[in-house]
């Protein structure tokens, strides 16, 4: 099994005490500097989508991942053609978040004629991703695009050096209404589904107790474990839900411990909101259920014991973006796509798929019908988190007949709802402010 | 094991009069560097990738134009910081690897300055001089606190200061995801204009060339110190103490020399350049904490530190150096060449480091014992282990 990347300096500093012990501070010195060096460069690249996981390899398409990077040289821009570049916080073979945005990048590539594209991947958060931005803007890429929560102030500022460039932005909220718009989807109509499938299999083996395994506590992820917890009891009111946060969007081990720690605190089914696939390798092991995240193919590490999949189609955003660029009909804004639009997912439910048999079929036709009115339109993110809304403490959120405003939903400034809490059901807490 | 023949055997003698400095040392960081683009050029064509091609395209990515470069010293800035603590603390026998830690602290304090003490309409002089006061002033007593626990309780400041790193980044973890989160995202609000360093860039509007160039006055910042503690470390009764302290803590000791004093303020010097780094990537560069503000240039600054020789003169060409590999390497794909030549570079320099104060012998086989160890080589490898155990910097 290769070592994740979280533990080379813990490992290292073993081999240092071996080396000390043996002579030689010198080399001993070395050892645990090198760790170091190497534990921080995992460390920098440990934010959203990456890793060393195991499984993700085989989830993704070496050959087709490899493609992009035989280049193996600095993107460049081609003449004539219209230039798209991405810049990815993990790499693309991660089988999970960087991995759906290449997706999405390849069918850009297959569905637009006269595109090129180019990507830069492992590209830190915060400081480091300024200058790869204003580098992709001065090769005149017509339009640049950021993967990543933690790249918006960066690319706010090149964004208004670079006015002739387009820039799209994802999971952030930042705009210029001139050429920085963002994009991100309603995740939480599909997690909401989740929680109907999660809450049917836990009502249907007696044994009340969903998991999650949950990054941050930000309102993304806040959004996302509410909206299965609703879900979850619609089908099995008597449920709760357990909550491990893991403080990471990728860390195998830790995801994999807080599987287990899910399973051995009772739960029968574990919704991962993180990227790797570990904890559906987990519910295999334990004879449980877990639903996965991510990738339209997470799934098939554990096919039996993986119920659905809640996943991402990025090239609706990039083929829109795109074609609206090249015809001048682009005006940035704030992208939300919804489950008519296709960006969002469900595993198992689109048509010549077969759910997973181990989904109760009253519930499985549950999820056909509201994923019916979903993509009619007939219901949405705001019927998931309309009252009565109660949080955990029984305090009401939203009276009967009220429904949340989208600014409620995304926890930002102006909302009076914002996702700082967490519904009725769950056992978790939220860090106080 | 070296495979040779039967009976030869190969010893390292110490070295007594090579003292280590100046000629020799920037030889021994150029055959490193020169080893570890070799180095990594094997591992490249093993890949199936040009390494000329590549490295002319980090050069070009960091050094080729003057955007480039702006963007390699911004890198440079808190790389030159860092390694400049670090080698002040080597070079007084202290393993102070906590740049990471202090780094963090350093930001932590800039940053709870401008939240929590002075109002944003503070004048833009004195709103920095003040977030550049606290943020050294906190770094140097987070750095402290492992001279105190060495001096008190006898703990060794590598082992201290590595852990403090962890701590660090946890705290400052709570702090963006609690009281000082925006919205809840793990971030802080970005940080009014008047706390950010001046870049080139604010001037394109009336100098259009300037447009992009996002080197700050951390970088000058940067060079202010390494100057002055370049002069303090060779020209001042306190640099000379810390040195006696690194080539010989018995004799200083011995000597009658405040070495316990020393300690203290070496390691608060050391801990405050690190936080000046702090302070200078949070108002300089991202203008907010978040929780991925860690950046690893602690640690990429040990190595920078050691290539350098533990010699201010020579921190900032070697800062400007790795700054620019990490900008190169950045888009080079696929990504982790310039891990490798760090990697690459570190071991070679530390490894150069026993061939600077021993010398390579290569021993014939005596008539009589082929075997055995004569007498003197026994003595050169006892010596050579002494040296060893004993003859950092």
């Amino acid at each position: 099994m290769p070592i994740p990347c979280s533990r080379p300096a813990s490992l290292g500093l073993v081999g240092c005490w071996t080396v000390a012990s043996a002579g030689g501070r010198i080399l001993s010195l070395g050892c645990l500097l090198a760790a170091l060096v190497s534990g921080a460069a995992c460390k920098r690249q440990a934010a959203r989508g990456t890793a060393v996981s195991p499984t993700a390899s085989s989830t993704a398409d070496p050959a087709a991942a490899g493609a992009g990077g035989r280049a193996r040289s600095i993107p460049t821009a081609q003449p004539g053609l219209f230039n798209v570049a991405f810049v990815y916080v993990g790499p693309v073979g991660d089988g999970g978040w960087t991995y759906t945005h290449d997706l999405g990048r390849r069918a850009l590539v297959q569905k637009v004629p006269g595109i090129h594209t180019a990507y830069v991947e492992n590209v830190a958060e915060g400081a480091d991703c300024e200058h790869v931005l204003r580098s992709l803007a001065r090769k005149r890429f017509d339009l640049i695009v950021g993967t990543s929560f933690g790249y918006m102030d960066a690319m706010e500022t090149v964004a208004a050096e670079f006015p002739e460039r387009a820039f799209l932005h994802i999971a952030g909220w930042k705009q210029n209404g001139t050429n920085f718009g963002n994009a991100f989807g309603a995740m939480e109509d599909m997690k909401y589904l989740a929680g109907l499938i999660a809450g049917g299999r836990a009502q249907a083996d007696g044994r009340l107790v969903v998991g999650y395994i949950a990054p941050f506590p930000i309102p993304e992820v806040v959004r996302l474990i509410n909206a299965t917890a609703l879900g979850m009891k619609q089908t099995c009111p008597g449920c709760t839900m357990d909550v491990r946060w893991i403080n990471a969007w990728v860390d195998p081990i830790r995801e994999q411990e807080a599987a287990e720690s899910l399973f051995a605190a009772g739960a029968d089914v574990v919704v991962t909101g993180a990227d790797t696939t570990l904890p559906l390798s987990v519910a295999t092991q334990k004879g449980r259920y877990a639903i996965g995240y991510d990738s339209p193919t997470a799934c098939d590490v554990a096919k039996e014991r993986c119920l659905t999949s809640t996943y991402w189609r990025w090239e609706v955003v990039y083929t829109d973006v795109v074609q609206a660029l090249r015809a001048g009909t682009w005006k940035p804004g704030a992208i939300y796509g919804d489950a008519q639009s296709g960006l969002v997912g469900l595993s198992g439910f689109s048509e010549g798929e077969v759910p997973n048999p181990n989904i109760p079929s009253a519930v499985v036709e549950q999820v056909r019908t509201i994923l019916g009115e979903l993509r009619a339109g007939r219901f949405s993110r705001f019927d998931v988190f309309a009252g009565p809304l109660r949080d955990q403490t029984g305090r009401t959120v939203l009276a009967a007949g009220q429904k949340p405003t989208q600014s409620d939903l995304l926890g930002l400034s102006g909302c009076s709802v914002c996702m700082s809490f967490l519904v009725e059901g769950i056992r978790g807490t939220l860090p106080r402010k | 094991m070296l495979p040779l023949p039967r009976g030869y055997r190969l010893v390292f003698e110490p070295v007594l009069d090579r003292d280590g400095s100046g000629r020799w040392r920037l030889l021994r960081s150029l055959a490193s560097l020169g080893a570890a683009f070799a180095v990594a050029a094997l591992v490249l064509t093993a890949a199936g990738v040009d390494a000329g091609l590549a490295y002319r395209q980090i050069f070009t990515a960091s050094f080729a134009d003057v955007p480039a470069l702006s963007d390699t010293l911004v890198r440079a800035t808190p790389l030159a910081l860092c390694a400049l603590g670090s080698a002040l603390a080597f070079r007084a026998r202290l393993w102070n690897i906590g740049g990471e830690g202090q780094l963090l602290v350093g930001a932590w304090a800039a940053v709870g300055v401008v939240l929590h003490g002075l109002p944003a309409s503070t004048p833009r002089p004195i709103l920095l001089i003040a977030m550049l006061f606290c943020a050294a002033v906190a770094s140097a007593l987070w750095a402290g606190l492992c001279a105190l626990l060495r001096l008190w309780l006898g703990v060794s400041e590598l082992l201290s200061s590595l852990m403090l790193n962890y701590i660090a980044l946890l705290g400052l973890r709570s702090f963006v995801f609690g009281p000082w989160s925006e919205g809840g995202f793990g971030l802080t609000p970005q940080l009014p204009r008047s706390a950010w360093l001046p870049r080139l860039s604010d001037l394109a509007e009336r100098v259009p060339a300037c447009r992009g160039l996002t080197v700050h006055l951390g970088f000058v910042l940067a060079v202010l110190c390494v100057v002055f503690f370049g002069l303090v470390l060779s020209r001042s009764r306190f640099g000379y103490r810390l040195r006696v302290l690194g080539a010989n803590p018995q004799a200083a000791r011995a000597a009658g020399l405040p070495v316990e004093r020393d300690i203290l303020w070496a390691l608060l010097l050391s801990g405050a350049c690190a936080g000046l780094a702090g302070f200078c990537e949070v108002s300089g560069v991202v203008h907010r904490l978040s929780d991925r503000f860690s950046t690893g240039y602690g640690f990429t600054a040990l190595i920078v530190a050691w290539l350098a020789g533990l010699q201010p003169r020579w921190i900032l060409p070697a800062a400007i150096l790795f700054g620019g590999l990490l900008v190169g390497g950045q888009e080079l794909q696929p990504g982790g060449i310039p891990l490798l030549l760090q990697g690459v570079v570190l071991m070679a320099v530390l490894a150069s480091e026993a061939l600077l104060r021993s010398r390579p012998r290569l021993l014939r086989p005596e008539a009589g014992s082929s075997d055995e160890p004569s007498g003197a080589s026994a003595a050169a490898t006892a010596a050579q282990k002494s040296d060893h155990s004993e003859d950092l910097p």
